[in-house]
């Protein structure tokens, strides 16, 4: 299953014995690196150097104009009293933990529900798949922003049942739920993961059970679900590593300022702001890190977790 | 799975049906289980209809409402329309500074330059992941899956600065350069997956026949990994297309912006005053992808199918 289980299979790789190498394999190493060669230039200009630049800015005071001054821990301790900011965790946390777990959901009882040999599943498919290609363009923000305006096309809807709706995204109670709307309406990427899973599901395992007179739901329970799990937990980790960073919608949404009264700020917007906006790299780098720590906490936290829940057939 | 379980079950069924009292005679099981699983099929096409059109009812509706006179956009739900306000798309397309296709030109080439960077140096790399041995290949692996998941923001403001130093801020080499230097890992981890799965028996055929591994690669696995290069395309286009994040913070000079920096800086000069025409090009702006949609979905399904399970 994919980056996730390649990645736990690395550490079990035995170690090469050191020996020399044979004229064929030196060069065979030459061509591999002079292969490789566009990848590690990236790795080491592009990613690495400027995440090290950004460990180091992330402990100064900068503005692009003076240079850099060393501030120490300033940056990080400036978190612990910034308000804002705090407020920018707690909207990413609860958007995060309400729409990644909605939009998996659904993802998982379309794709059971069009499992199959289903008559149209390619056709059903598409239709719901086609929300996430466009969910994260600046387009469908801008939809968004109608939508669930004053007078938007929710409250038409509303309306024509005789229920008043109200200013969804001028209301700070409501703007945030608007995005996570907007990310659950994406379930389409993960319900195409969960459909070819479902199809990896070998059907004689069914058969047997059908034979031993096992209902559809023990079935369900038994066999789809736990060699569903490694699926399960590869969407988990993907969509809450992405739904850490989104931005785009929240921007366009609430014009770049993270309102109405900071409810859709997200902490990349934050950051955003700080960085490009106050032109504070310093604290901007340090708040890149703690995004990147967080990520990774979470990440962590998902695979020791996954030891108890997720099923590995082999 | 039904094919092989459906006559044993009805051979075991039939006689329980018989002794059952309210069962008609002249009906036969068999025929009861086809009309009740035809109903039960055809509710379940019916919801699974309406599921979809309350999905894309938003995208139906926003194409309508293009169509549209402004105060209608606020009153009319409905999809049906009574006049075709083309001007919404003439209003729009002129509403910036250029036209609106100049930032769809400048669009294209961010996506063009990135397509080919991706598939040049993501190929390579690939090749020698997947192919070759030489020392530290697991450790830059490991490195190289982790990057995929590396937020852009730990790296956004270095390289903002570097890019800055460099003057290369409102042209569009930030965008590109990263993507030929294979920085989009997910690609490389696509194509190293595809390779695996490619017979080695060729390159050992090409090899003892004398092909060096430039040969191998260009003659023999890139004409094989074409899917994999579909999908690549496809998805990069997509993404590219869709980014706001970079493009907003490297391209702040109108005339170099691309369509989501163009969208929103017409958002914000507009306001709520012509919906209409932001709608339109709102639109406009869509087809690209959802051209690119509709010809490359078997790739799309295919490229998340295999990298979401081996």
């Amino acid at each position: 299953m994919s980056a996730l289980s390649e990645m736990s299979r690395l550490k079990k790789e035995p170690q090469a014995k050191k020996r020399k190498l044979t004229a064929a394999e030196k060069k065979e190493e030459r061509v591999g690196y002079l292969f490789l060669a566009p990848w590690l230039v990236g790795l080491v200009l592009i990613t690495i150097g400027p995440m090290a630049a950004s460990l180091y800015l992330s402990f100064t005071d900068y503005n692009l104009l003076q240079p850099p001054e060393w501030t120490g821990l300033d940056n990080y301790t400036r978190m612990l009293e910034d308000t804002r900011l705090q407020n920018s965790l707690q909207v990413t946390f609860l958007y995060v933990f309400v729409s990644v777990p909605l939009q998996l959901i659904a993802a998982l009882a379309l794709a059971l529900i069009l499992d199959r040999g289903m008559r149209g599943l390619s056709f059903y498919r598409s239709v719901y798949y086609l929300p996430s290609l466009l969910g994260g363009s600046v387009a469908i923000a801008v939809l968004w922003r109608q939508i669930f305006g004053t007078s938007g096309l929710v409250n038409q809807v509303l309306a024509l049942a005789g229920i008043e709706g109200k200013g969804w995204i001028a209301d700070p109670s409501t703007a945030l739920g608007t995005l996570m709307v907007l990310n659950v309406w994406t379930f389409g990427a993960p319900m195409v993961i969960f459909l070819a899973g479902l199809r990896q599901i070998p059907t004689m395992y069914y058969e047997a059970a059908s034979v031993d007179g096992a209902s559809k739901v023990r079935q369900f329970a038994t066999i789809t679900i736990p060699l569903l799990t490694p699926i399960i937990f590869f969407n988990l980790v993907l969509q809450i590593i992405g739904a850490f960073q989104s931005f785009t919608q929240a921007f366009v949404v609430s014009g770049g300022t993270g309102g109405p009264a900071d409810s859709t700020m997200f902490f990349t917007l934050y950051l955003y702001q700080q960085g490009f906006g106050n032109f504070n790299m310093g604290y901007a780098s340090a708040m890149a890190w703690l995004l990147l720590l967080i990520i990774a906490a979470f990440t962590f936290i998902n695979f020791i977790a996954s030891k108890w829940w997720v099923f590995y057939d082999d | 799975m039904t094919t092989n379980i459906a006559p044993q079950k009805k051979t075991s069924a039939a006689p329980a049906e018989t002794t059952t009292p309210d069962s008609p005679p002249v009906h036969s099981d068999a025929d009861d289980e086809l009309s009740g699983s035809r109903t039960r099929r055809l509710i379940k096409h019916i919801l699974l209809t309406a599921f979809g059109i309350i999905m894309l009812y938003p995208l139906l509706w926003m194409l309508a409402s293009s169509l549209r006179p402004n105060d209608l956009i606020f009153r009319e739900a409905g999809l049906w329309l009574t006049t075709f306000e083309f001007s919404n798309y003439t209003e729009g397309w002129n509403a910036l500074q250029s036209p609106f296709g100049h930032y769809m030109m400048n669009s294209m080439v961010v996506v063009i330059g990135s397509i080919i960077g991706n598939l040049v140096s993501c190929s390579m790399a690939a090749y020698a992941f997947a192919r070759l041995k030489f020392r530290r290949r697991s450790l830059l692996f490991a490195i190289m899956l982790m990057t995929i998941m590396l937020p852009i923001h730990v790296i956004i403001v270095p390289q903002y600065i570097i890019f800055s130093e460099l003057g290369w801020v409102n042209t569009f080499i930030p965008l590109v350069l990263p993507k030929l230097l294979a920085t989009d890992a997910f690609f490389v981890f696509l194509m190293v997956q595809f390779i695996r799965g490619l017979p080695k028996e060729l390159d050992e055929a090409a090899r003892i026949d004398g092909c060096g591994h430039v040969r191998i690669f260009t003659r023999i696995i890139l004409p094989l990994m074409m899917p994999a290069l579909a999908t690549t395309t496809i998805f990069t286009f997509i993404w590219t297309w869709n980014d706001f994040f970079s493009q907003l913070i490297y391209l702040t000079d109108p005339e170099m912006y691309t369509v989501p920096v163009a969208l929103r800086s017409f958002v914000d000069s507009t306001a709520t005053s012509s919906w209409g025409s932001m709608f339109a090009m709102s639109i406009v702006s869509l087809i690209p992808v959802f051209l690119v949609f509709l010809f490359g979905q078997k790739y799309l399904v295919k490229g998340i199918a295999t990298t979401g399970i081996k």
